[in-house]
């Protein structure tokens, strides 16, 4: 009897909602369902497709165990394929925090013609990748090409900048770590911008020099900056898919291409679905190993000079 | 009379200031090569770095309407843009709101499986979606396309709702149920319309990244009369590759949209898109 007449109470005091009422929750229902339906259900359908040695299209198909595991790490090209992922992630990664800092550092100073700086920076990232690629392929093309014109009139021979694989792998790293600098830029400088003002005047005072204001007091305290731009960028990279596409389609020969793209030609142009859905659920680890392994160590990071 | 320190001050802020001027004009080359080779006759054969100030050609333009369906994949992308993005606002909202104010162990495990959400890669998916959305008749379709753009872009939205809808102070709800506003009141009338900004950074959000989408509007809409704008750059592209200048006037007019948005609503994209990221 005490329990049925305290219940009430304590349900009406635990829901902070004036809405009161389970019934609420029938809210996220319709969201739940489409993420149901168009996420979940196919990324546990990816896994048990991944045991299989489906076509993508006829009703046959016959379990096979981890044979697409076993194939995917014994493939020379998803080896190097893999190799290209992780340099599409981390290159991008890297080149993007120090343009991103730099910049940030540079355009939080007083200068005549900052904020116009900034809107130009940030803009690419407005810009669909594919804009981005071609755009990027029009300089870097072999006949009239805008980089090709500058190396001909110095007098040289014409550069195969995309047919070349090591160059080319080089330049997506590049054509996609400057189109989203500007995400970078724009966290640090709301990261510099909440550092308050006082701390460096106080160090001023004390005779410290500016790299040891930038060391001490600038750094420590992007921390959750760092964080959130690091980690923003490596899954961007990781996933890299619509600048290679435009680019250099994955070529020459399979050299260029990423994980992503790989799965999209395994499934469509190699008839192998089981395979592509390994190499879906593989990527799909690395993404998640990566942001939960950054967010462990770049949280303790922050606990630790707190 | 300027000292020692002040003439190196300067000089830092020259050297900065050149750095910063080298970057801004590295973001801009790809935009002039692109607005230089669009403007020119295929038969022009100068060089990108000249821009066309003698004749300005717009054929490429034409070539890009005539032989790319750019306009039908303008409106497409449009069409698909405008109701996904809706959709995300008012599934997104709507979901936040017991997440936000009902707390429970199912709702914070929901509320983190949908963060989570964010992570899948949208092409380690494909084949199980693609066959799902074959099985539906949903390829090549408005609905099919539009539901499967809400759903990448609906995990952020929840959770840029649900984390401002908790910034809100209760009292207000408190005090409209005290005078009798029944549920429908209370969330069309009081809870929606306090969340005018954080849906100004929803709808750039996802606005921006549907018109862009390329990765699976490119094999889910494949026929050319169904085609958004980024597969249509894309596959223009490579089936017409001797013909860049109409690729490069392609690109522009899909970007154009973006730009002039982005022109008179600069403030707001880049506080959405710093809302978006500290996640």
């Amino acid at each position: 009897m005490s329990t049925l007449t305290l219940s009430p109470q304590k349900r009406r005091r635990r829901n902070r909602s004036p809405l009161g009422g389970r019934s609420i929750n029938l809210l996220y229902v319709p969201a739940l369902a489409l993420l149901a339906l168009f996420t979940i259900y196919p990324l546990i359908n990816g896994i048990l497709l991944s045991f299989t040695n489906w076509n993508g299209y006829s009703a046959a198909r016959s379990n096979v165990g981890l044979d697409n595991y076993v194939r995917l790490f014994s493939d020379e090209t998803f080896r190097l394929v893999l190799l290209n992922t992780f340099i599409y992630g981390i290159g991008s990664t890297i080149i993007q925090q120090i343009l991103g800092l730099g910049l940030a550092i540079a355009l939080d100073r007083k200068m005549r013609g900052k904020n116009i700086a900034r809107a130009i920076i940030y803009l690419p990232v407005l810009v669909s990748p594919v804009v981005m690629g071609t755009m990027y392929y029009l300089l870097f093309q072999y006949n009239n090409g805008a980089f090709n014109d500058i190396v001909v009139g110095l007098g040289g021979e014409r550069v195969a900048w995309l047919s070349d694989s090591g160059a080319a792998v080089g330049i997506i790293v590049v054509v996609n770590s400057l189109q989203f600098a500007g995400i970078s830029m724009i966290i640090y400088l709301a990261g510099l911008q909440s550092i308050p003002q006082m701390y460096y005047e106080a160090s001023t005072v004390d005779g410290a020099s500016t790299f040891e204001q930038f060391r001490y007091i600038s750094v420590p305290l992007l921390q959750p900056a760092f964080a959130t731009s690091i980690v923003l960028n490596l899954i961007g990279g990781l996933k890299l898919f619509d600048v290679i596409e435009v680019m250099t389609g994955g070529g020459p020969g399979y050299s260029t291409n990423s994980v992503s793209t790989l799965i999209g030609i395994s499934y469509f142009d190699n008839q192998s679905a089981g395979y592509a859905s390994g190499m879906g659920v593989v990527l799909f680890m690395i993404i998640v190993v990566f942001t939960l392994a950054l967010n462990t160590l770049l949280n303790r990071r922050r606990l630790e000079q707190q | 009379m300027t000292t020692p320190v002040s003439n190196k001050k300067r000089l830092a802020g020259v050297t900065i200031g050149s750095l910063v001027l080298v970057v801004v004009l590295v973001q801009l080359l790809p935009f002039y090569v692109a607005l230089s080779t669009a403007l020119k006759s295929r038969t022009d054969l100068s060089s990108q770095w000249i821009f066309p100030t003698a004749e300005i050609f717009f054929g490429n333009f034409a070539a890009a309407i005539s032989s790319g369906n750019i306009l039908r994949a303008i409106g497409n992308s449009s069409i698909i843009t405008v109701v996904s993005t809706i959709l995300v606002c008012v599934l997104g909202a709507l979901a936040a709101y017991p997440l936000a104010r009902r707390k429970s162990p199912a709702n914070t495990a929901i509320a983190l499986l949908i963060l989570g959400m964010i992570m899948v890669p949208p092409l380690s998916i494909l084949v199980p979606l693609y066959t799902l959305l074959n099985q539906l008749g949903a390829l090549n379709t408005y609905w099919g396309a539009i539901l499967v753009m809400v759903t990448t872009q609906l995990p952020l939205s929840i959770f840029l709702y649900t984390a401002f809808m908790r910034s809100l102070p209760i009292s207000v709800e408190e005090a409209a149920t005290v005078d009798g506003a029944n549920r429908m009141q209370l969330l069309f009338g009081i809870v929606f319309p306090m969340l005018k900004p954080v849906t100004a950074t929803v709808i750039i959000l996802t606005g921006v990244a549907v018109w862009n989408e390329f990765a699976l509007s490119g094999y889910i809409l494949t026929s050319p009369q169904m085609q958004t704008i980024a597969p249509a750059i894309a596959s223009f592209f490579s089936v017409q590759s001797s013909n860049l200048p109409a690729a490069a006037a392609a690109s522009l007019m899909a970007m154009l949209p973006v730009l002039v948005a982005y022109l008179f609503l600069q403030k707001y994209f880049i506080k959405g898109m710093v809302a978006g990221a500290e996640k």
